[in-house]
């Protein structure tokens, strides 16, 4: 049982990994003029949407979002356009904190906004899959000793790294190194997706680890 | 020895206090002062040997020149004339220099490479040192002997276009001057076009001796794009057409019979491959200086230029116009400027510069008769007299010019040894003075952590085992080991030794106290070590919540991150950075316990989660708590606090920014300062004291309250008074005053205020009933608090009032909701409260770098310069921020009830480690990067800055201690 969940899991990691690469790889071959740093926008953009894409396949297929109670077609779009919405709400809650750091408030709002749109396909989106657009499930997850599957721990995991992968991002800004990952905000587009990926490997590695200790009440 | 945690705090902030000086006495060099205040005269000259009487004995030589033109193009880098863009960009010049009569030389600048220092080094032919920028930032005219003033007072008349940096340095010593602003980086045309556009006329005249011309251009051309940039070589051509320009000029003036003329080009310091400048590489310390004068012999071609000192040109310059030597100068001639003189003149000159050099030697080291250059010119000087002997009786054989040649081989040697000693006493770190204030330091550190567990214990007394360590056999050894080994070093060292200089008995004491530090340290590990490994099930325990996690990986960080120049000029980053993320990890405390509230209701009715009897034990409390409407506000209020904290600080870091990368950009503090939004100003000014006095007023007495209110008034006709800001009953436009007696007026209010709140806790203290003492006493405290924030209000720049404000705001919500509710242990709110006071430092335009030093408020009320409030009052204003946090504190801590007892020791104890950690860190750092190209553009500042913090924090503490004492004397 404990093996299949993290063998699964795994797997379904390693291929939401090979999305970001292949968001990496594949423009550097389709599009001219494409780099990392010279085109952030549209790698930032092609990394997101690979990942939202795949996440969402990933989970639809494997059926891990809770069950539905009712199975119209009302309730289902009902979900969809509150999910939508929760989406929109955690981009312009990701834009406000970054410009409560010190991101300009006017000038640059585009790049910004794109690092909340980023990040909120990072934590919200894998968030919304999982759990599903209920706010007390949210909670219960992020809250200490809330995880009740595998998936809410690697849930934790993953957005813990991402959000500490971006703000780990953020240090290099004010050396006056002069190099081109320095240009907000590359540096912490990448820290988020170093931060991510880095959890997308912990995650499978941790719970295989602490499998012992870890204890799911009422599964 | 068993001490309180505040007394020990304090007693180990005291000590790290004064290793501190010691350190900063080795790391400073003390500049070379010769000990005669008044400025060279021509009768000081040295007597010739063997001439005969008084008078005629001690001339000066007479001048080689008649005119002086030195034309010092800013930044201008050695191959930018030697090298191949001299080739293709100034080819009269470098025509001038293979063929023409010259001299061509690379002139080495000393560090730091700023125009500031650099002119005072050409015309003082002193080495300014980063503690002289520090020491002279209050007085911009240069007192100090030098050759601008030596030039004046023997009649010469000087003409001065350019930085007008040498205005201000030399104020009246012009005969004619325009100084352009070196402001607008931006421009490099028109900066150079108005210092060339009085060129043709002056040039015409006769009425001038000495003309001195600075042109930036390639300055801020450096600066906008760097060296290599297109824009340096139609300015390095514009600059040749300048040089032939004057020398045409020059030649065609010179007559049969006067003297020559001379044309000085030379760069102040030249340009890092980045375009800027201020640091010791060597593309920024090589400068080219370049003498031109018929005098000379014509060249046959380019030889590779002579590398000499950039100091060395004054008292060359100086000589050769017949004028003394400045006093403090370390230079020495440049012997192929007088090679055509006679034998004589030249022998003469040597011995006027070695005189002056020895005399400059005597009266800076002690050890002086030690130096080599000291004993040789000795020698030379006799060997001069003896040839003078020669001279005199008419010889003329072969044998005088031999002996001559070798006199004159002597003295230049004997100049080199002696300016060498000179300069090397600049530049020496005196390792041993650092090394020992590092030792204390860091013993102090060791102690401060070994402590920690009992200072921050509920008994919250740290023991010593001072006493007994003093009888024991290691001190005993490790005094003679320190006696041993400060006697080697004394009779060993070379350089100055500030150590070796002191009483005897002064640094046995220091040795031994050293050497008792140590054996307590010892003592205080053993005893650590069999109590960790007895209980090790303990450390397992103790568990990090997610706030300490961050307040210990910010700390870590933070110290860390001091090891990089770029962090320390932009360190308010740092701080901002980590209040954020303070503040989210605080929210998030807050929504956890909130929620958890809403959620064990949830579960009640689901009967479906798991819950830990922790959780469940904290809601019972919160709904027996929660029972009226207040807890819901609260709840949201709570909520609100943390985001509106956010808020603020991202409103406060658009007012001033500081740092190096960012500064330039405009803020909003620079807005309000320009003259059209001065109504916005004033508004702005009036809701900031509104707010303050609301804020303020609440714990204090009516009295006081009333003097409050009219102490804000008094601070906004202050700076109605000063002109910052508009006053609404006055119509008539009124002179702007320095409004002294506004100033005054507050003053009066502050010292009442402070007054009122040391009586009502000096009264606590005698009362019987415990209540009524301790209401007294927290009333008497939130009064001097008040005080010093009136005091505050008066003394920050009307811009940054709403900083204040701010403050205050944010004190308030946080102690109301945050920290009384969310159980917060006295360590981590006082953590807290450091990171705050720290991000308030650079909020209110504060930065690592001695330039945001704002000196005038050192005026404030005060009628012209005095030297100790002045000081008192810069200090109390640029520490503002730290300052009242730490006051907020120490309010919040002995205002909490249940575990006041404790609370206050724990609060300073751990002011203390803060402080400690990243000064000894820093230490550390600064002695091992002692060679490093940024030591003194951004280290050195820091290192005065952090010193600086430690003396502030240690006056804090000393109040701690005061209220912590109060207590313990009475159960």
């Amino acid at each position: 049982m404990w093996d299949v969940e993290i063998r699964g899991m795994a797997s379904a990691h390693a291929i939401i990994a090979s999305s970001i690469f292949m968001a990496t790889v594949m423009p550097a071959v389709l599009l001219e003029n494409f780099s990392v740093y010279g085109t952030h926008m549209v790698w930032l953009y092609c990394v997101a949407g690979s990942v939202a894409v795949v996440n969402i396949a990933v989970f639809w297929l494997l059926g891990i979002s809770p069950p539905t109670k009712k199975n119209t077609l009302s309730y289902k779009i009902n979900r969809l356009s509150r999910s939508c919405l929760y989406f929109l709400l955690s981009c312009l809650f990701f834009h406000s904190v970054v410009v409560m750091y010190g991101a300009p408030l006017l000038e640059s709002a585009l790049e910004t906004f794109s690092l909340a749109v980023l990040l909120s396909t990072l934590t919200t989106l894998r968030c919304l899959c999982i759990l599903g657009p209920n706010v007390q499930a949210w909670i219960r997850v992020f809250s200490r000793d809330g995880a009740m599957s595998v998936w809410d721990t690697s849930l934790q995991i993953t957005t813990g790294c991402s959000v500490i992968g971006a703000w780990l991002g953020a240090f290099p800004i004010p050396l006056d190194w002069d190099r081109p990952w320095q240009v907000w905000p590359i540096s912490c587009t990448l820290g988020a997706t170093t931060g991510f990926l880095t959890g997308l490997v912990a995650a499978p590695v941790w719970i295989h680890w602490h499998r012992k200790q870890l204890t799911y009440k009422l599964k | 020895m068993k001490l309180s945690s505040s007394v020990f705090a304090l007693l180990c902030l005291i000590f790290e206090i004064v290793s501190i000086a010691l350190f900063l006495r080795g790391f400073f060099p003390v500049p070379v002062k010769s000990s005669f205040s008044a400025k060279s005269k021509l009768t000081d000259f040295p007597a010739e040997p063997h001439t005969g009487d008084g008078v005629n004995s001690s001339r000066a030589p007479a001048p080689l020149f008649r005119r002086v033109v030195l034309l010092l193009i800013d930044a201008l880098r050695q191959d930018f004339v030697f090298g191949s863009d001299g080739r293709r960009f100034m080819p009269y010049t470098r025509h001038v220099l293979e063929r023409g009569s010259s001299h061509s030389f690379t002139a080495k600048a000393r560090p730091p490479t700023v125009t500031m220092p650099r002119i005072k080094a050409l015309t003082t032919g002193s080495i300014p040192g980063f503690i002289d920028v520090v020491m002279n930032l209050n007085s911009p005219a240069l007192l100090e002997d030098n050759l601008i003033w030596q030039a004046k007072s023997a009649g010469k008349r000087i003409i001065f276009y350019g930085d007008d940096t040498w205005v201000r340095l030399f104020p009246k010593h012009f005969m004619e001057h325009d100084g352009t602003t070196s402001f607008f980086v931006s421009d490099y045309t028109e900066v150079d076009n108005n210092v060339t556009r009085h060129l043709d006329g002056t040039l015409k005249r006769d009425d001038w001796d000495i003309l001195i011309l600075h042109y930036l251009g390639l300055d801020h051309i450096g600066h906008i794009s760097g060296p290599h940039s297109s824009l340096i070589g139609p300015k390095l051509t514009e600059m040749d057409d300048i040089i032939k320009k004057i020398h045409s000029s020059l030649i065609s003036k010179e007559s049969e019979g006067t003297l020559p003329n001379l044309l000085v080009v030379c760069g102040d310091h030249g340009m890092s491959e980045t375009g800027s400048h201020g640091g010791s590489s060597d593309a920024e310390i090589n400068t080219p200086l370049v003498l031109i004068s018929p005098a000379f012999r014509r060249k046959a071609g380019l030889e590779e230029p002579e590398v000499l000192e950039q100091v060395d040109l004054p008292p060359t310059l100086a000589l050769a116009l017949g004028l003394p030597v400045s006093q403090n100068s370390v230079g020495r001639l440049i012997p192929a400027v007088f090679e055509d003189s006679s034998l004589r003149d030249q022998l003469r000159l040597l011995q006027i510069n070695g005189h002056q050099l020895s005399r400059l030697l005597r009266d800076s080291n002690p050890a002086f008769h030690k130096e080599d250059g000291y004993e040789q010119f000795r020698v030379a000087e006799k060997a001069h007299g003896s040839w003078m002997k020669l001279y005199m009786d008419g010889n003329t054989s072969e044998v005088l010019s031999n002996m001559g040649k070798k006199v004159l081989k002597q003295y230049l040697e004997a100049l080199k040894a002696m300016s060498s000693a000179l300069s090397r006493q600049l530049g020496n770190y005196d390792m041993y003075s650092m090394i020992m204030g590092m030792i204390l330091i860091l013993q102090v550190l060791v102690l401060l952590v070994l402590a920690m567990p009992e200072a921050l214990s509920r008994e919250a007394v740290v023991d010593v085992p001072l006493a007994s360590s003093l009888l024991s056999l290691p001190f005993c050894l490790l005094c003679v080991l320190g006696s041993a080994l400060h006697v080697l070093v004394c009779t060993s060292a070379g350089g100055p030794c500030y150590l070796c200089s002191l009483p005897w008995l002064l640094v046995f004491s220091v040795i031994l106290f050293s050497s008792a530090f140590m054996c307590a340290l010892g003592a205080m590990a053993m005893r650590r070590i069999p109590s960790s490994s007895k209980t090790p099930a303990k450390g397992c325990a103790w568990t990090l919540s997610e706030l300490d996690t961050l307040l210990l990986i910010g700390t870590v960080g933070h110290t860390l991150s001091l090891a990089s120049s770029s962090f320390i000029e932009e360190e308010h980053q740092t701080w901002y950075f980590l209040l954020n993320t303070l503040c989210l990890a605080v929210f998030q405390d807050v929504c956890r316990k909130y929620f958890r509230e809403q959620r064990g209701r949830g579960e009640e009715m689901d009967g479906k989660y798991f819950r830990d009897p922790r959780g469940e034990e904290e809601d019972e409390d919160e709904k027996r708590a929660s029972s009226g409407m207040s807890s819901r506000w609260e709840k949201w209020l709570a909520l609100v606090t943390p985001l509106m904290t956010l808020a603020c600080c991202r409103l406060l870091r658009a007012l001033n920014h500081t740092g190096v990368q960012w500064a330039h950009l405009p803020d909003f503090g620079h807005w309000l300062n320009s003259g059209d939004h001065k109504p916005f100003l004033s508004v702005l000014s009036v809701l900031s004291l509104v707010l303050i006095f609301l804020l303020v007023q609440r714990h204090c007495s009516l009295v006081s309250k009333i003097a409050l209110a009219l102490g804000m008034l008094g601070v906004y006709s202050y700076r109605a008074a000063v002109g910052n800001v508009l006053f609404p009953w006055q119509h008539s436009s009124r002179t702007v005053s320095k409004g002294t007696v506004e100033a005054r007026f507050v003053y009066v209010f502050v010292l009442g205020i402070l007054f009122t709140g040391v009586k009502d806790l000096l009264r606590s203290q005698v009362m019987s009933s415990a209540g009524d003492s301790g209401r007294l006493k927290s009333r008497g405290l939130w009064e001097v608090y008040s005080g010093v924030v009136l005091l505050v209000a008066l003394l920050f720049r009307a811009h940054n009032l709403p900083t204040l404000a701010c403050c205050l705001l944010i004190q308030t919500i946080m102690a109301q909701f945050i920290w009384k509710k969310m159980h917060y242990d006295a360590a981590q709110t006082t953590i807290m409260h450091y990171w705050f006071g720290q991000a308030f430092f650079y909020f209110q335009g504060n930065s690592n770098n001695i330039g945001t030093v704002d000196i005038s408020v050192g005026f404030v009320g005060l009628e012209s310069y005095v030297e100790a409030p002045a000081v008192f009052l810069t200090a109390l204003s640029t520490y503002a921020g730290p300052l009242l946090w730490a006051c907020h504190l120490l309010c919040h801590l002995s205002s909490e009830r249940d575990r006041a007892v404790m609370g206050l020791g724990h609060g300073s104890y751990c002011f203390a480690l803060l402080r400690s950690i990243p000064v000894v860190f820093y230490v550390v750092l600064v002695t091992s990067l002692r060679y490093h190209l940024f030591i003194w553009s951004v280290f050195s500042p820091k290192l005065l800055y952090e010193a600086m913090h430690t003396l502030i924090t240690t006056a804090v503490c000393l109040f701690f201690t005061f209220m912590d004492q109060e207590r313990s004397a009475r159960p």
